[in-house]
Parts: C-alpha cells; structure tokens; sequence
C-alpha cells in the first residue's frame, strides 16, 4: 500500500506554542483517516500543514512521495472542506463548485457538467443557481464538498465538517461520507474531537493530545488497547485503574484499562472485589453502574435483564485477567 | 434586511415631515433665488423669473476656473484615497500585527478631528517644511480625509474576504493574482467605488481645511463664499451652488445603491 501523506519528525511552532511537536504520521492512500483530539491538541494545524497554510518549523512532509514543504497549496493535489465552509458569496453554487476548475483554465459547457455531477454525487442536484447565502448549514456543507470533490483530488481534508450540524443531519452524514469516500476511493483525512464519530468513520485514528500524536491505530486498537491514560480517558468510557489498585489485584505495577462491559456483578467469594453502587443509569439496551470501589470509581456496563442493586447497595464485581489492558505507562 | 412595516404613530409622523421641512426648503430658496431678476438682494417674493443668470454663468471664466480646480482636486485626492485606503484597509484587516487597533484609530482620526485643527496642522506642516501652497497642498489637505471613508467603506468587506475565502480560493488551485481578481475584487469593488465617490464628494464641497492649505486659488466653495460678499450678479452664486449639489449628490446617491445590500454584490455573471 502507498503512503499518501507521511509526516517525519514534524513540528509546528508558534513562538512558544508549539501546536504541533515531532509528529511522526504515515496516512495510507485510500483510507479514511481521523484525527482525533481535544481543542487545541494540534488537528487543525496539521491538516493545514497538509494543504500547505502552514509550513512546518521543522520535519519533512512528503505527500504521495514528493517533498512538499515547498509546493504551495494551489499546486498540491489536496483539497479541504472547512470548518466553516468558506463559500464565496458572489458566486452561485455552480459558480463556487466550479471555481476549481475555472481557475484551470477549463471550458465552460464541461466545468458546468463537473459542477453538476458533483452536486449530484453529494444529493444536491438543482442548486446551482443558489447563493450561498440561500442555503442551510447542511446544503452549505454539501456545496463545501462538491467543490473539493470536483477537482478529484488525490487527497481529501475535512476539518470538523460535521461540527455544525444538528444530531440527526450529523448521523446521516457520517452514513454517506462514510460511503462517498468507499466509493470514490479518495485518501479521506478527517479532523474531529467527538471519539464516537471517529471510532465509527475511520479506518485508523490518530490521537492528539499538545501538539503530540499519542496513540495512531484502527478503531478497535484504540478502543480496547488504548496505550496511555490520556487516550483511554478520552477514547473511551474505558475505566482507568491506577497502578496500586492494578498491583493489588493483578500484581503488576502499571496504569490499566478496563472497559465496563468487562465488568461483571458476582456473588461474594474468592477473587470477588467488594464494591458500592453509588449510581445507575437506564440506557434502554443496558444499564450504566458507577461503582466506588476501594475509592476508586468504576464504570459497569449491565446487559438489559439482569436484576440492578439499588443505589449505596454493596455488591462484588470481577473481571477477567485478560481484559484488563496494562498500559505502556508506567506507575 | 428587512424593514419594519408597522406605522409609526401620528406625532412622529409629523415630527419627520417637519424635520425634512427644515432640511429641505432652504435648499429650496438657493434653487429660486437662482431663476431670480433682482440681482443685488434676496428679495422674497423674487420680483420676476428669468434663466438669464444659466447664461451670464456660462459666459464667467472665473467659474470655469473654480469648477476646473474643484473637479481637478477631488478627482486626484480620490485616486490617492482609493490606493492608500485600500492599502490600509488591506494590511489592518488581513494580518494581525501588534498595534493593529492603534494603527486603525490614527486612520480615522483625520474625519474625528474638527476641520480647523487638520487645517491649522497642515499648514503649519506645510510653513514648516517650507512647501509653497499650489493646488498639491490643497490636494494633500483633502486626501487626509478622504482615505478614512474609503479606508472605512473597504476595511469592513476586506474582513469578510480575508481568511478562509482566501485560503479556499488557493486551496482550489487559484493563485495569488487569480486569487485577487475572482475572490478579492469582486467582494470589495463595489465598497471601494462607493468610497470613492463619497470621498469625491467630500472633496468637492471642502471649504475649511482648503482655506487653510490653498494659495491664491480658489476651488468653487471658496469661490461662492467669496461671491457672497459682492453686490453684483449674486444669482450666479445659486446657479453654481446648483451645479454642486448635483456634483456631490449624484456620487453619494450612486454609492448608497452600491452599498445597500451588501450581501448581494453585483459583477458574478460568469
Ligand atoms: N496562527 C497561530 N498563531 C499562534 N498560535 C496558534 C496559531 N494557530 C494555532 N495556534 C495554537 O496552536 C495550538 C493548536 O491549534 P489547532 O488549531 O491546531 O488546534 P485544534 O486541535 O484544531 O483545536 P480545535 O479542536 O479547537 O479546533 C493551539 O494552542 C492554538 O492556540
Ligand atoms: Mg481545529
């Protein structure tokens, strides 16, 4: 498989900011990649490292193989849908979802068909003769994309696309990103802090915390083997254990993961660990326990059905060895 | 935007129409008293009507000297306004730099200022660089203020265009020139036409800071006011006095319709 966009040793400095740090990245040519991370962990100025806004203080930054340090963003083969959309407001959606191809010099009658084709392919056909300013917030998004797409580029960079729009909208809209990029085959490189989208869209994540990429792995590597605290907190529900409750009761001095489906409510007896309910949520599917255990709190996830203690109830729990993750921090 | 449709009550109703009254009748009086056959006082009623004045007018080389200046001083301090307004309004609005707030209040100051002060100061300037006053410095004397309106009509739409349109215009492939022209221009041409005919007409009809920076010329203001104080002919005063309010009317007009509805900009019939 090709590398499409591969950051070496990548850094990004504003004066003491350092936005983005010794970033080491290698996005493969046509996956759906994500970047994931809270604000201001660096996303966005990597992307715009990739487009060519920014230009990193130091590290290389090659994309399909070429240096591109150097090439500015008119001459690379990537194209962004921002956060905000940027449509221009003079120009009609036609107008806008052709400007690509206008500003290459290509006919009229066929940058009219381009630019129809691809409002068809993002469910908007009939809109061309809208401006902007006449659109929802979704249709706008559907523009942003037509736009980018149109140019067929060899890369795709969407920075929170999906920030803006109402739950249901964002739904179906991951549904047919999702689908858009099977389809189309285009390297998608996507920008978001919600961890259900990414975990759901992408084929592999990367996890951003200051500037640094944490922890770079499919969905369910980073789900279930999370490698440090900070991505098990911020991936998952996952319980994070601290290492004198690991070394109690597995032996080993490390931070540990533990995903609260893994826990299960048992009778009192050897390798049971006491526990107190202290809250219980109702999720329909399931039931959501908080437990305190040994002042520690623990989250349980209880398939529908099972009897749920009442609160302040004491009650034992136990896991499985191997479901606990020892992660690579030490204690 | 959309405007409020419920009516405005009675009593404001009359409280407008006498406030455009107010507004609006002198400006009347200057149009009659110039169709008037008295020519040393104005005498109301105006004893008889005549157009003999539009001639008498015509046939002054002093007026033609006074229009040829006022014209030729507005025209060049709007060409000046328009590049360094836009200049200003392009830096302020599109970089962030320390000061920036700082350096957008010292533009505006200009318009702030009352007229005699930017007056007092220039000349004063000008004594004492030893500059001669000529047409130059009456010119120099207007652009002061006619880089703050275009400055102001331009840095409102600049913050629009600046950022992210720009970036998405590179984005897809356009570079800087292409940049400018599709994405830049048609954003901010209409602002930059409307300030420019408000600083045009802003100029045109400037009497006090042109007092104090001209020499021996006389743009027409300074010629009317001069005008006023001889007895004879006084009706060509008005006929001139016509001439400017059409002058100065038309380009504010033709700037208001540009920048009504600033979302809608004309000129993307591609
Ligand atoms: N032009 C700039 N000048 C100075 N600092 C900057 C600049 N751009 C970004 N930063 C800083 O770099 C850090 C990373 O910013 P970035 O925009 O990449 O974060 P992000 O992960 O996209 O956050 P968010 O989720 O809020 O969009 C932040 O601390 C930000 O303040
Ligand atoms: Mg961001």
């Amino acid at each position: 498989m090709t590398t499409a966009v591969a950051f070496e040793k990548i850094s990004r400095h504003f004066g003491t900011v350092k936005a983005v740090d010794a970033v080491d990245l290698d996005i493969r040519e046509g996956e759906f990649f994500a970047m994931l991370g809270p604000s201001g962990s660096g996303k966005t100025t990597c992307l715009r490292l990739i487009a060519g806004f920014e230009r990193p203080t130091a590290g290389r930054l090659s994309i399909f193989g070429e240096r591109a340090e150097d090439v500015p963003p008119y001459r690379r083969n990537v194209n962004t849908v921002f956060q905000d959309y940027a449509l221009f407001p003079h120009l009609n959606v036609t107008d806008n979802v052709a400007y690509g191809l206008m500003v290459k010099g290509v006919a009229k009658e066929e940058r009219r068909r381009a630019a129809d084709a691809a409002l068809e392919l993002v469910k908007l056909p009939g809109y061309g003769a809208r401006r902007p300013g006449q659109l929802s917030g979704g249709q706008r998004q559907r523009v942003a994309l037509a736009r980018a797409l149109v140019n067929r580029p060899k890369v795709l960079l969407l920075d929170e696309p999906l920030g803006a729009l109402d739950l249901k909208l964002r739904e179906n809209m991951q549904e047919e990103l999702k689908a858009l990029q099977k389809s189309l085959g285009i390297t998608f490189v996507f920008v978001t802090h919600d961890q259900g989208e990414a975990l759901s869209m992408a084929d592999r994540i990367a996890v951003f915390d200051h500037g640094k990429v944490k922890q770079v792995g499919t969905p369910e590597e980073i789900y279930k083997t999370p490698n440090s605290r900070f991505v098990a907190d911020f991936v998952g529900s996952s319980n994070v254990l601290p290492p004198d409750f690991v070394e109690r009761h597995v032996g080993e001095k490390r931070w540990a993961s533990l995903r609260p489906e893994s826990v299960r409510l048992v009778a009192e007896g050897p390798g049971a660990i006491a526990a107190t309910v202290i809250s219980s949520a109702y999720l329909g599917g399931t039931t959501r326990l908080g437990l305190d255990v040994e002042g520690h709190r623990i989250n349980a996830v209880l398939p529908a059905g099972e009897p749920c203690p009442a609160d302040g109830k004491p009650v034992h729990i136990s896991f499985a060895r191997d479901d606990l993750h020892l992660m690579d921090e030490a204690g | 935007m959309r405007s409020d449709r419920s009516s405005a009550p009675l009593g404001l109703k009359i409280a407008a129409a006498a406030g455009l009254a107010f507004l609006h009748l002198p400006l009347l009086l200057i149009f009659v008293y110039a169709f008037t056959t008295e020519e040393r006082s104005y005498q109301w009623p105006p004893p008889g009507l005549t157009l003999q004045w539009f001639a008498v007018t015509w046939n002054r080389p002093d007026v033609w000297q006074a229009l040829g200046l006022s014209l030729k001083v507005a025209a060049i301090s709007t060409v000046i306004a328009m590049i360094l307004g836009t200049l200003c309004a392009a830096a302020v609005s599109r970089t962030k730099f320390f000061g920036r707030e700082t350096i957008s209040l010292l533009v505006i100051l200009p318009i702030a200022l009352p007229g005699i002060i930017t007056g007092i100061a220039l000349r004063s300037a000008f004594n004492l660089a030893d500059i001669p006053f000529s047409t130059w410095t009456i010119i120099l004397g207007h652009a002061t203020f006619c880089v703050v309106v275009v400055y102001n009509n331009a840095v409102a739409r600049f913050r629009r265009v600046s950022g992210s349109l720009v970036e998405a215009s590179m984005d897809l492939g356009a570079d800087g020139f292409q940049t400018f022209r599709h994405v830049i221009l048609p954003n901010i041409g209409t602002a930059l036409v409307a300030g420019g005919m408000l600083a045009f007409a802003l100029s045109f009809d400037e009497v006090i800071v042109t007092t104090f920076t001209a020499g021996q010329q006389q743009t027409l203001p300074i010629w009317m006011l001069e005008e006023l104080v001889r007895p004879r002919q006084r009706p060509v005063t008005n006929v001139v006095a016509m001439v400017v309010v059409l002058v100065t009317l038309l380009p504010i007009l033709a700037a208001y319709y540009l920048t009504r509805d600033g979302d809608q900009i004309a000129g993307s019939g591609k």
